[in-house]
């Protein structure tokens, strides 16, 4: 029982399930015990749903990860293990068992995640020891125009949603002539429904400041801004230890690693608003500026931050660069397809079972990320659609599940690939409530410098809420159909232009839905309110009155032991007595 | 606003000459006097040689800038796409009952608590997610949301 170690996963999603908890009961039984085993700290390792994690190692029965831990058992559990005892709780990795998951992860190829829930991000030598900083060693002894090639020749394209070629951008960055150049991190992450960001920043900060180092070096910028959302405290705060560590050991600052380059690296916190991620508002709210938007040409690379030549690329786009710079282009070729080589993160959420965060070679189907990778749907309902791209994406049909993970595949469904988030909807989602979701959500964070973004995405809005109360008629899908047009010719930035998305693929895979609301004033999927009578089942109710006391609006009447009735002319709907009934005796149509 | 001078000026020192330090200079400032005020606005306005149509401009652009005081904890109702499809409206309407507030009073009485929505705290995998100051907390039903706000009450009745 030498080399016995117990690592606790305290990423967000861990500390929110209670990690710190199993974390501190962990330490305090070493302490008391003086066993010999040394407790670490990691981050996420991607499967979030079976938060807290704990991973045992280094006994005879190999590596085994625990979830759902909690920490009035976790002691007894490493006991065992130390006793070479496999625990019968949870197991959900296990590396010479099988382990609830151990398919799940089989099915995935991890270069970006390469260190997340392995290492302790806060510590720098932890990285070192996983071949960190070689690659900036490798780099350095490099032509920059032989980095640039090989980044050309990986095939790499942004992360950020676009999917532009970065080796080119770099290029076109490089080939600049200017007194000062910059390179920018960004870590804005605002589609809503998206964590690969702030997961990679949490679990392994120093791979995306090495990618910017060796981007800088390459460009031939010396100062560079990680412009992360304040509503990720944990990636900031892991960032900032990074950098000072690195720092420390002479990756940042003056002449790094005994070479005659120099590089500076600054975190900018973001302020709260969803367009300071397209790039250009992003650099006005470095300056310290409203976040708004300005016209392309002139491009950053040519004319960005402070008016000098700037490049910007994505956290996850930076995370693959020291790894292809260690493995070379042809290796990270090996994975993905022709046009869209290497990897992608995904963030499940919605009504999947394991949600989490994923990484996955392109080119793999969405069926096998959701039912292979993501161990399939949450509950007993059937899946109904997949939302890629957040506000400028779409939702993706239960119909087009074979198609595959790369740029142009997802872009023909009418959604996006985007930054990765897969919000997965079952059968209980409303499709017409979420494109108006989406639709509220980018008229409340268009800057308003473009009419048709500002005024256009409010008048989809309101046609969409009258839709979802039963007020929508037929002409409304056409009027619709012909502001998004105008939307998406009339804006300036991509927030404008992709706006429509989410309306537009729901109503091209889910036409009906949108009927159903206008012509049958019914919401299939019994989400919308006013489309919604709530009623006792006479046969369930046993008049425990509990409804009528809970009720408030006191539309509810009975006797006790007598079946209770709702006056419907008075119920505002709230779902109270759905919720309380412990008879399922109200429902709701 | 006396003694938020003082705090004021040390804060303004802090960010003197930098470039592009407004906005951090006004999270700074929010962070220590609670929000921004009309007289702190002016305040910077004239220390930093700006218009103050433009320190008011930045304060209404982003999200986070409060002009109103908040309460003494700030609970951020996540209403991103995870959330929202996990019901994250009935969490709301539980907050804002427990707090008896509503859409247009965010703000309890005792300056306890504030309530805000955010678009998504990254934290999708536990959807519904609220956050109170720092702390996240996730899997949410309504019938959970009094207790975890009677903890922050009884707090800081202690
Ligand atoms: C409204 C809007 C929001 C955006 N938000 C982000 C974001 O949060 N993160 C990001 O990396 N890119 C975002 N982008 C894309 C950026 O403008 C830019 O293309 C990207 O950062 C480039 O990096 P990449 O080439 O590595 O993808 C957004 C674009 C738009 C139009
Ligand atoms: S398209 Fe919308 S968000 Fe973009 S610049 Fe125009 S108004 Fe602003
Ligand atoms: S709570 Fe259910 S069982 Fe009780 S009176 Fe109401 S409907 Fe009947
Ligand atoms: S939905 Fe609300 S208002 Fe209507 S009967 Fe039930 S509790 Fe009363
Ligand atoms: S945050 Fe812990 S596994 Fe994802
Ligand atoms: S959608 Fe609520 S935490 Fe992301």
């Amino acid at each position: 029982m030498n080399n016995i170690s117990v690592k606790v996963g305290l990423a967000s999603c861990g500390v929110a399930a209670g990690a710190k908890e199993v974390y501190n009961a962990l330490e305090q039984y070493l302490k008391e015990k003086n066993k010999p085993v040394t407790l670490k700290k990691t981050a996420c390792i991607g499967m979030c749903f079976e938060e807290p994690i704990v991973q045992f190692e280094g006994s005879e029965l190999g590596s085994i990860h625990i979830g759902k831990a909690n920490p009035e058992t976790i002691t007894q559990i490493l006991e065992d293990y130390i006793a070479g005892k496999a625990p019968a709780e949870n197991v959900i990795l296990a590396e010479k068992t099988s382990g609830k998951h151990n398919a799940l992860l089989a099915n995935q190829q991890r270069i970006v995640l390469r260190n997340c829930g392995i290492i302790d991000p806060e510590c720098i030598e932890d990285y070192e020891a996983r071949d960190g900083y070689k690659a900036l060693q490798k780099a350095l002894s490099m032509d920059s125009n032989a980095i640039i090639e090989e980044i050309k020749k990986s095939g790499l394209r942004g992360r950020g949603g676009a999917g532009f070629p970065t080796g080119l951008k770099w290029q076109f960055c490089a080939s600049e002539n200017a007194d000062k150049k910059y390179v920018i991190c960004n870590a804005d992450e605002g589609d809503p429904g998206a964590f690969m960001d702030r997961s990679t920043l949490e679990g392994d900060p120093h791979s995306v400041i090495e990618g910017m180092i060796i981007g800088a070096y390459a460009i031939g910028a010396n100062e560079g801004y990680i412009y992360c959302r304040a509503e990720y405290p944990m990636a900031l705060e892991h960032l900032k230890t990074a950098i000072s560590a690195a720092e420390e050991k002479g990756y940042l600052g003056k002449n790094i690693l005994g070479s005659s380059f120099s590089f500076d690296l600054h975190i900018k916190e973001g302020a709260g608003a969803f367009v300071c991620g397209e790039e250009t508002a992003l650099m006005q709210s470095i300056e310290g500026k409203r976040g708004m938007p300005t016209l392309r040409p002139p491009y950053p690379a040519v004319k960005g931050l402070w008016g000098k030549p700037t490049n910007i690329n994505n956290v996850e786009t930076w995370a693959n660069i020291p790894w292809i710079i260690m493995h070379g282009a042809q290796e990270f070729r090996k994975y993905g397809t022709e046009k869209s080589p290497g990897t992608k993160v995904f963030a499940l959420a919605g009504k999947i079972a394991g949600s989490g965060l994923i990484e996955v070679p392109m080119g793999i189907t969405l069926k096998d990320i959701i039912y292979n990778v993501g161990g399939g749907m949450k509950t007993s309902n059937p899946f109904k659609a997949v939302q890629m791209g957040g506000p400028s994406g779409g939702c993706i049909p239960a119909e087009k599940l074979d198609t595959i993970v790369d740029y142009d595949s997802i872009t023909a469904t009418g959604a996006i690939m985007g930054s990765g988030g897969m919000v997965v909807m079952d059968t209980g989602t409303c499709m017409v409530d979420v494109a108006r979701f989406f639709l509220n959500f980018t008229q409340n964070e268009s800057c308003g410098k473009c009419t048709f973004c500002r005024i256009g995405t409010k008048r989809m809005l309101e046609i969409l809420t009258r839709i979802t109360e039963g007020k929508g008629e037929l002409q409304d899908l056409e009027n619709l159909e012909e502001l998004a047009v105008n939307i998406i010719k009339g804006s300036l930035c991509g927030l404008g232009q992709t706006a429509p998305n989410p309306v537009l693929t729901t109503l091209r895979y889910f036409k009906d839905e949108y009927l159903a609301h206008i012509v049958d004033k019914h919401c299939p999927a019994g989400v919308c309110n006013a489309l919604i009578t709530y009623k006792i089942n006479p046969e369930k109710c046993i008049g425990c009155t509990l409804c009528a006391r809970k009720c408030p609006v006191s539309c509810i009447s009975g006797q006790v032991k007598q079946v209770h009735t709702i006056d419907q002319s008075k119920c505002t709907k709230c779902g109270t007595c759905f919720q309380v009934c412990k008879f399922d005796a109200v429902t709701k149509e | 606003m006396a003694n938020n001078i003082e705090l004021l000026d040390e804060i303004l020192a802090k960010y003197q000459g930098k470039k592009g330090s407004l906005i951090p200079l006004l999270q700074e400032t929010q962070n220590t006097l609670g929000y921004l005020s009309r007289e702190t606005m002016a305040y910077i306005a004239e220390k930093m040689h700006l218009p103050a149509a433009e320190i008011f401009g930045v304060a209404t652009f982003y999200s986070m800038f409060r002009l109103k005081p908040q309460g003494k904890h700030l609970i951020r109702v996540c209403k991103g796409t995870a959330c929202h499809v996990s019901d994250a409206d009935s969490i709301k309407k539980a907050v804002l009952d427990t707090l008896q507030l509503s859409e247009e009073k965010n703000t309890t009485a005792d300056m306890q608590f504030t309530v805000m929505e955010v678009a998504c705290l990254g934290c999708c995998s536990l959807s519904p997610v609220i956050m109170i100051d720092g702390r996240t907390y996730g899997k949410l039903t309504p019938a959970a949301i009094p207790a975890i706000l009677k903890q922050y009450a009884t707090e800081d009745t202690l």
